[in-house]
């Protein structure tokens, strides 16, 4: 890994925390306010690929975990990690990786539309299939009542998606990083 | 310095972050093999007795606590209309003494110390191919980007706010991308300036084996 890679992983894990700094968003017809960090995530992935786009969310985690507030709200720490939706923080690193591993496989396809499938792939259903038997588990749920709740959070997810593809297929025309 | 460490000179301050953190790790894991109410209740007894301890300002533990019982309030009463009050309370219970201890290693430990650790514990994984260094290296360097891209992004806002986009995500992404695309380079160019090396040459006579 080069020292460029290593500046790129480092600025995708503070970007993800900078993201923080958005209020969430309030769409229409969508019952849960949409946080802006988790498209830092399908960034992450989208832009760098899959080992820089893991890493750089592993890094936030581990940062996350060591007590740095860094999700929205400037919660952070130990607890949110192994509290009820602490399933949701930890799945961003396969998420990112996943996207990312999609994106490097497909690159020179890539178009806005099969790159929001990956997104809502990896930044979607990998984390819904992490994060919520973690919350049936913690919160001692039935899966599928936990699964029920979670519902609320999907039509939010699909459009973080595709901001995350419009805006990574931009960069991808511009600015290539995957394969320069 | 942007962390949730309060400084302090209890015997929780000074412990070793190693023993704290293998504390949390063995009791994290400990706290779901019981399921009891009356030991959920001494714990959390145990533990308020080590935040008193710990001389913790109450507001830092009660802001923490706060974002905390948003999640709980709604786990209880979805187990007393459910399930029954009995499961709830005691699902609650737990995860309260677990979120608390988590609390206090992360309130009485500096960042900076537990990387130490972290370096430490990954020194194995030196042998699949993970080089610790490096590791350390770039969380030290996300500690230093986290203040400088949440002022960028900040600033954005306010920009976008002003002309009245402050509700459109990708006005708020876009420029904060570009901005981090143009520093990389900068800065990856800088840290090289300054004869950071990645990947060091050993010279043959210090190759072990």
């Amino acid at each position: 890994m080069t020292t460029r890679d290593m500046v790129f992983v480092a600025l995708f894990a503070a970007l993800t925390a900078a993201c923080a700094v958005f209020p969430p968003f309030q769409a229409p017809f969508v019952p849960a306010p949409i946080i802006v960090q988790n498209i830092g995530v399908m960034l992450a992935g989208s832009i760098l690929g899959a080992k820089r786009g893991g890493l750089s969310l592993l890094l936030f985690v581990v940062l996350v975990a060591l007590g740095l507030p860094l999700l929205t709200g400037w919660k952070g720490g130990f607890g949110v990690i192994l509290g009820p939706t602490g399933g949701f923080i930890l799945s961003w690193i396969p998420a990112a990786f996943v996207v990312g591993w999609f994106v490097e496989k497909y690159w020179h396809r890539l178009n806005f539309w099969n790159l929001l499938l990956f997104n809502v792939i990896g930044g979607v259903i990998v984390v819904y299939v992490i994060g919520i038997p973690w919350l049936a588990v913690v919160a001692n749920m039935e899966f599928g009542k936990a699964l029920a709740g979670s519902t609320i959070f999907i039509p939010g997810d699909v459009i973080k998606a595709a901001v995350a593809a419009a805006v990574a297929m931009i960069v991808k025309r511009s600015y290539p990083l995957v394969h320069a | 310095m942007l962390s949730l460490y309060v400084p302090g000179g209890s015997f929780i301050h000074r412990a070793p972050a190693a023993v704290k953190l293998l504390i949390l790790l063995i009791g994290s894991a400990a706290l779901f093999m019981v399921s009891s109410i009356p030991v959920h209740a001494a714990e959390l007894v145990l533990i308020a007795g080590l935040f008193h301890a710990a001389r913790l300002p109450w507001r830092d533990t009660v802001r923490q606590l706060r974002t905390a019982m948003i999640l709980l309030i709604p786990i209880f009463l979805f187990h007393v209309f459910i399930t029954d009050w009995v499961l709830g309370l005691e699902t609650v219970l737990r995860i309260l003494v677990l979120l608390l201890l988590a609390v206090l290693v992360t309130l009485t430990t500096k960042p900076t110390e537990m990387i130490d650790v972290l370096e430490a514990a990954a020194r194995p994984l030196r042998h699949v191919g993970v080089n610790p260094s490096k590791a350390s290296m770039m969380l030290s360097m996300v500690i230093r980007f986290i203040p400088m891209m949440m002022r960028e992004a900040q600033e954005i806002l306010e920009a976008q706010r002003a002309r009245g986009l402050d509700r459109n995500a990708i006005a708020l992404l876009m420029p904060l991308l570009i901005k981090t695309l143009k520093m990389a380079d900068d800065l990856s160019e800088a840290i090289e300036a300054r004869g950071y090396d990645p990947e060091p040459v050993v010279p043959v006579w210090r190759k072990k084996g």
